[in-house]
This record gives structure tokens, C-alpha cells and sequence, in this order.
């Protein structure tokens, strides 16, 4: 279909007019807001100990959540493509959850689990804190952003073939061999492509660290957390400058996401 | 089971003699469902068993009280009308990416997935300032139900795009010149041709967008705020947790769940068609005519 240049004219007004109004403006408005007021407000803000505090406990999250997530991604696409077995339906229903639960549901079930009276209060008991403490919250990030290390991996998997690892096996290769010498360099842009989908997902995640956490300044903060306080408090420069920091965050990942799709496709 | 050689499966790589760490073993799958159960299956059982732990009257009570059926309403009808609006527009953008040439088109291309890396609570917040009380467009929607609207909108821009996207580059364009020089004009050759072969990748982008916006949360949560008129029900059941009414939280809670899993299933659903779909597409000739008749009426 060739459209005439008026059609092709008002497609592009639709289209590009509403992706203004919706996505450009607000991003380019997040910079504006943050340095109205000149830089020292919003860096005031981003480096008080609070949110010095909440930027840590970001990093803490992704340290710890995106590396387990990775192992078990990889594992399970390896799993799910390379061998046959009753329970893969069963196994990719579930890896599927995260994505269909509401962030507040995922915040509430580990609420349930490890709250008084829950299934696992006992852990609590024995004096490790989960719920209103790091570990809570670290269950929080992985349970968000467990999915995508394995949708990014599991089509790649598929795509490579088991060529090359059949040939590896013959040649006496063990499994762990033919793993990192095979399997992994030919599948690591679709594992990367996860990875930095996982950490954009852990460092933006709110709704379910929200319910675990309390969101206590300067004890169960992350930096969105942070954001909705400073916000509550009334310190939009604060707000803003702790958003700034994460957009800039979100402008790595796309570009990330872009270069490893081009690898991808390379 | 007494098979004829002839009739057993072909070997699967595994039975192939490929070695890969923890295949074959057991350990490899134990291990995964150990993980999904501690992560994923046990908190949501959680949730399951609180929602029903003071009996099936109890749940019902919660789920129709008239405040958790006016979040429910409001979701749906909100979520019903962003997945319109964004099939329409991410239709159009879809094509737009793929079709034509304009500056910027790999920026632009690049920019749709930002609802995906930017958090949540950031686009709420920037969309207050935007579309706020001190709105510098003029344009006020803070705390209205069109506030729940644009955040939604926001949030699942990108589902139908990245959906349609790969079918219209992927889109055989000699149906279409042969329609055009058979004089048919371009609506009908976009509502006979283009249309019926983006409708898989529209329906499971909208099927996805419609799971995430019923459990939004993050970004309306500041732009629409908590009012009654506003509460989403994501927002109700933070509140229902506030207020330490765990069971009322947990009942909404499966009325979600259960919804979005249902669209998770049409998404797979449409996905397998799809496949079966495009497997007849290989055969050139049958394809052609059944396209052609069979969503076209008496053409």
C-alpha cells in the first residue's frame, strides 16, 4: 500500500503527535523540571544521606536480584528448549506469572507469607527480618523481574540449534565444557538483552517494594520509594532530581537495548 | 508401549547424546521448580488462601462491597478504553516505523520502549507536572478519571507496536500490488489485506497491554491519585493492606489475577494460531485464494 501524501501526512501528524504528547514532552520536562531552579537543589536532594541511602539500596537490589535471575534464566531456557520433559508447560505458565500479577499482589503475597501468622513467619522468628528490611525487598525484585532473562534467551536457544553442542559432545566435550565454550558465547546478546531488561525492571520497580518495605527514609528506601517521599514532603526539586538520575538510568537501558538488538541481528 | 521402529519420536537432543549441565539429570528441573515455588508459586498460593481463609461468602462479600466494585469497574472501563486508543495509535505508529521514511525515525524507534526502562513513579510524576494543576500546556487532568487514562496509556504505548511491528515488516507486499492493480483502493486493501494479517500480533499486543494496565499501580498512583472517583483497584488493595484488611486485599487480589491470567492465556492462545497460521502461508497458492475469499465476502 502506497499511501497518498495527504494519508501518509495525517498518519504521521496521528501518530508522531501522540507520541509527542505522551512520551517526549514528559521526557524532555523531566531535565527541564529538575534544573529550574538552577543544579544545587536537586543535587542537595540526590546527595543527601536519604537519598545517598536510597541510590545504595538500589544497587544492592540489582546486585543481588539481576545475578540470580540470570543463572536461573539461563537454566531454565536451557531447560525448557533442550529438554523435553511433561512439566515445561507447567514451568513456562509459571515463569509467565510475573508479568500477568499486579506489582501491589506480588507486594502483598510475600506480606502474607512472611508476615505474622504467615507460612514462612518463622523465618522472622529465628530474627531475620524479612518483611520492612532488605531481604523482603530483595524477594520483591526478584520476583518482578524474574521473566526476562528466559523470553530473551529461550527464542535465541531455539534459533542457534544443537549443531554445534552435538559436535562438542561427540568430540568428549563434558557438559559443563560444552556449556561455555558453545552454548553460552552463542547465546550471550539474547542473555544480555535480558540482563539489562531485568536491571531496568529492579532499579524502576515501586509498587511491590512499596507494600514490603515501609518505605522508611533513609532504612527501606529505594530510589523510586524516595521519588513518592520526597514528593509527599513537598521537595518537587528533590523529586525530581532522584527522577533525573533514573531517567538517565532508563536512557542506558534503551540505549543498551538497542545496541545488543543490533548485535543480535549482526 | 510396543511401537514399530518407524513410529518413535525423533530423538530429542538430549537422547542425542548432547551433554549440557543439569539435562538429562533431574537436578536441572528440580532445581527450577525449587526456585519458581520459594519466588513465585508459594507467595501467590499465600495470597489464594487468605483470600478464601474466612470461607466463600466472605470472599464474595469483599469482592462485590461497593467500594471494590467501583475500582473494579473503573480499571476495566479505563483499560478497556487505553487498549483501544493504543491499538489504533500503536497500529499507526507500527507502520509509520516500518512504511515510511522520516528524520529521526531510529530515535523515534528507539524511544517507543521507554515506557518499559523509565519507572513508573517517574512517569507519574511527570505527568502531574505536565498535565497537573500547573499544567504549562493548560491542559488539567490530575485526580480525573482521564488522568487514569494517560497513565495507562503511557504505561502499555509500547505492547501493540513491538507487537505489530515484526508482522508488517515480515509482510509479503505482492498481495498488496496485486490488489492495487486489480483497482482496489487503499482502505480496502489495508481492510482486506493489511488488517487480517496484523490481527494476530494487534490482538496478543492488546491482550498484554490490557494485563498490564489492570494491574498498574506506580504511575497512576501520584497523577490520578486516591480519590473515590479515582481509585484503581491496584490502589484499592494498598489501601485495604493500610488498613490491615488482608483478606478484602487478597480477594480483589484473585479477581486480578484471575482476569490477567485469562488474557495471558487468549495471548498463547493467539500465539499458536498464529504459528498454524503461518505454517499454510509456506503453500503460496492456498494461502492466496483463502485470504483473499475468505475475508472478503463475494469479492
Amino acid at each position: 500500500m502506497s499511501a497518498n501524501p495527504a494519508s501518509r501526512w495525517g498518519l504521521r501528524f496521528l501518530g508522531l503527535g501522540y507520541l509527542t504528547l505522551l512520551l517526549l514532552i514528559p521526557l524532555v520536562m523531566i531535565f527541564y523540571k529538575t534544573f529550574e531552579d538552577g543544579i544545587s537543589p536537586p543535587l542537595d536532594a540526590v546527595t543527601s544521606p536519604d537519598g545517598l541511602h536510597a541510590l545504595k539500596l538500589s544497587l544492592i537490589m540489582v546486585a543481588i536480584a539481576v545475578p540470580l535471575n540470570t543463572i536461573f534464566g539461563i537454566g531454565c531456557a536451557l531447560l525448557l528448549v533442550r529438554h523435553k520433559s511433561r512439566l515445561n508447560p507447567v514451568i513456562d505458565a509459571v515463569i509467565n506469572l510475573p508479568f500477568a500479577v499486579s506489582p501491589v499482589v506480588i507486594g502483598l503475597s510475600l506480606f502474607l507469607l512472611y508476615g505474622v501468622g504467615g507460612w514462612f513467619a518463622f523465618i522472622s522468628e529465628e530474627g531475620l527480618k524479612i518483611l520492612f528490611a532488605v531481604p523482603g525487598m530483595v524477594l520483591a525484585s526478584i520476583f518482578v523481574s524474574l521473566p526476562f532473562v528466559v523470553r530473551e534467551t529461550v527464542p535465541v536457544l531455539q534459533e542457534i540449534g544443537t549443531d554445534q553442542e552435538q559436535a562438542a559432545s561427540t568430540l568428549g566435550a563434558n557438559g559443563w565444557q560444552t556449556f561455555w565454550k558453545v552454548t553460552l558465547p552463542s547465546i550471550r546478546w539474547g542473555v544480555a538483552y535480558g540482563v539489562v531488561l531485568t536491571t531496568a525492571r529492579v532499579l524502576g520497580e515501586f509498587g511491590a517494594v512499596t507494600i514490603v518495605s515501609g518505605s522508611i527514609s533513609g532504612q527501606t528506601q529505594t530510589l523510586p520509594l524516595f521519588v513518592e517521599k520526597q514528593y509527599q514532603n513537598f521537595n518537587q526539586t528533590g523529586a525530581y532530581g532522584a527522577s533525573l538520575v533514573l531517567a538517565l538510568l532508563a536512557l542506558v537501558t534503551l540505549f543498551g537495548m538497542n545496541l545488543l538488538k543490533r548485535k543480535e541481528d549482526a | 508401549m510396543e511401537a514399530h521402529p518407524a513410529n518413535l519420536p525423533a530423538p530429542t537432543a538430549s537422547r542425542a547424546g548432547l551433554r549440557l549441565p543439569g539435562i538429562g539429570t533431574g537436578v536441572g528441573g528440580g532445581m527450577v521448580m525449587l526456585y519458581l515455588s520459594i519466588i513465585v508459586l508459594l507467595p501467590l498460593a499465600a495470597v489464594a488462601s487468605e483470600a478464601f481463609s474466612l470461607g466463600l461468602g466472605h470472599f464474595w462479600e469483599q469482592v462485590t462491597s461497593p467500594l471494590a466494585k467501583k475500582s473494579l469497574e473503573l480499571t476495566v472501563v479505563c483499560s478497556l478504553i487505553v487498549v483501544v486508543l493504543n491499538g489504533i495509535f500503536g497500529t499507526i505508529l507500527a507502520w509509520l516505523l516500518v512504511r515510511d521514511e522520516f528524520p529521526g525515525k531510529s530515535l523515534i524507534n528507539a524511544v517507543i520502549d521507554l515506557p518499559f526502562a523509565l519507572p513508573t513513579i517517574v512517569a507519574s510524576l511527570v505527568l502531574l507536572t505536565l498535565y497537573g494543576n500547573d499544567s504549562p500546556l493548560g491542559i488539567h487532568l490530575a485526580s480525573t478519571r482521564a488522568a487514569v487514562v494517560v497513565a495507562l496509556m503511557f504505561v502499555t504505548l509500547p505492547f501493540v507496536v513491538r507487537a505489530v511491528q515484526p508482522l508488517l515488516l515480515e509482510m509479503d507486499r505482492e498481495m498488496e500490488a496485486a490488489a492495487a492493480s486489480l483497482g482496489a483502493s487503499n482502505f480496502t486493501i489495508f481492510r482486506r489485506i493489511i488488517f487480517p494479517n496484523l490481527l494476530p500480533g494487534l490482538g496478543a499486543g492488546v491482550a498484554l497491554a490490557f494485563a498490564r494496565a489492570l494491574g498498574e499501580f506506580g504511575s497512576v498512583l501520584l497523577f490520578a491519585g486516591g480519590l473515590p472517583d479515582t481509585t484503581v483497584t491496584s490502589v484499592f488493595i494498598r489501601n485495604q493492606v493500610e488498613s490491615n484488611n488482608l483478606v478484602g486485599a487478597s480477594a480483589v487480589s484473585m479477581v486480578l489475577l484471575v482476569a490477567s491470567l485469562l488474557l495471558l492465556g487468549c495471548v498463547s492462545l493467539i500465539q499458536r494460531w498464529a504459528v498454524r497460521h503461518d505454517r499454510s502461508s509456506s503453500e503460496f497458492i492456498p494461502t492466496l485464494t483463502k485470504d483473499v475469499s475468505g475475508h472478503g465476502g463475494g469479492a
